[in-house]
């Protein structure tokens, strides 16, 4: 197996374990958890493909994944901040227990 | 694949596994750190010195102490009870286990499993990232400042409202809260 398929198996198998997480997991926290692993697992893809493809001179992957981490970083700000306000509000940040909105 | 990939690779995927499956919450935390060190490394492995940085300072810096003071306002450490295996977590298995197979199918049935040469490391630096950000990729820069602008006062705004609603709620029944206060 050559460096970039390798990179893109580790990038799989992270993403489907934060899948997997963000899936079964109950607590929202983790759920959160789950979603940064995925978006990982996507730059580590930008960064294999960046250092393997062609044209790598450009730095076109990898300034993606500089600004896709600024945009986690505020995604993950904002997102925890939501868990906070709504453990505030339910007292409880179990995702299976709040149903306010189920139809 | 060399062997300090390999490691660097079992030591992000093992501390994934760890974060995704560990019952306290605290620990889970840990193992994300772990997850996020390991995936920095990785970049530096890859010749990617700046990004590896970058991630080492906002994942391992930030969120990770972020989602630690997540789970202790939340007190997610002392509501656990979630039973280790349910109907619903083996369907979120299934779900993933067969998006990693379809990931994996495409990988090795691609032609870039089979390469006709390995690049070597690209130039990258620091001279050329801060010419390329000020250059071709100025306006994005100033969107993304905006941004984090944004979702800083966001964030702050969203943490702290219940705070007020519950002053307000004081004001409007004084006779409850009094004794409280």
């Amino acid at each position: 197996m050559n460096p970039l398929a390798g990179c893109l198996i580790v990038s799989a198998l992270l993403f489907a374990i934060g899948l997997a997480g963000a899936l079964t997991r109950r607590s929202a926290i983790l759920v959160v958890a789950g979603i940064e692993l995925m978006l990982n697992a996507a730059n580590l893809n930008f960064i294999a493909f960046w250092r393997f493809g062609p044209n790598p001179e450009a730095l076109t992957g990898f300034m993606f994944v500089i600004f896709a981490i600024a945009v986690a970083a505020a995604e993950a700000a904002v997102g925890l901040a939501l868990i906070v306000a709504i453990y505030r509000h339910a007292h409880t940040s179990d995702v299976s227990e709040i149903t306010e909105m189920k139809g | 694949m060399t062997l300090p990939f390999l490691i660097l690779a079992l030591l992000t995927l093992a501390g994934g596994i760890a974060s995704m499956t560990l019952r306290r919450l605290v620990h889970c935390a840990l193992a994300l750190t772990v997850a996020f060190a390991g995936l920095a490394a990785l970049y530096l492995n890859l010749g990617a010195e700046f990004a590896g940085l970058a991630q080492l300072l906002v994942y391992v810096g930030a969120i990770a102490i972020l989602i630690v003071f997540a789970i202790l306002l939340t007190r997610g450490g002392d509501t656990e009870g979630e039973p280790a295996f349910s109907p619903a977590s083996l369907g979120g298995a299934i779900i993933a286990l067969a998006v990693f197979a379809v990931l994996a199918w495409a990988v090795e049935t691609s032609s870039i499993a089979h390469p006709i040469s390995i690049p070597s490391a690209p130039p990258n630096t620091m001279q050329q990232i801060g010419l390329t950000l000020m250059q071709r990729y100025v306006l994005p820069l100033e969107v993304i400042a905006l941004m984090l602008t944004a979702a800083m006062i966001g964030a702050a705004i969203i943490a702290v409202r219940e705070r007020r609603n519950e002053a307000a709620a004081a004001v409007d029944a004084p006779g409850t809260e009094m004794r409280v206060g």
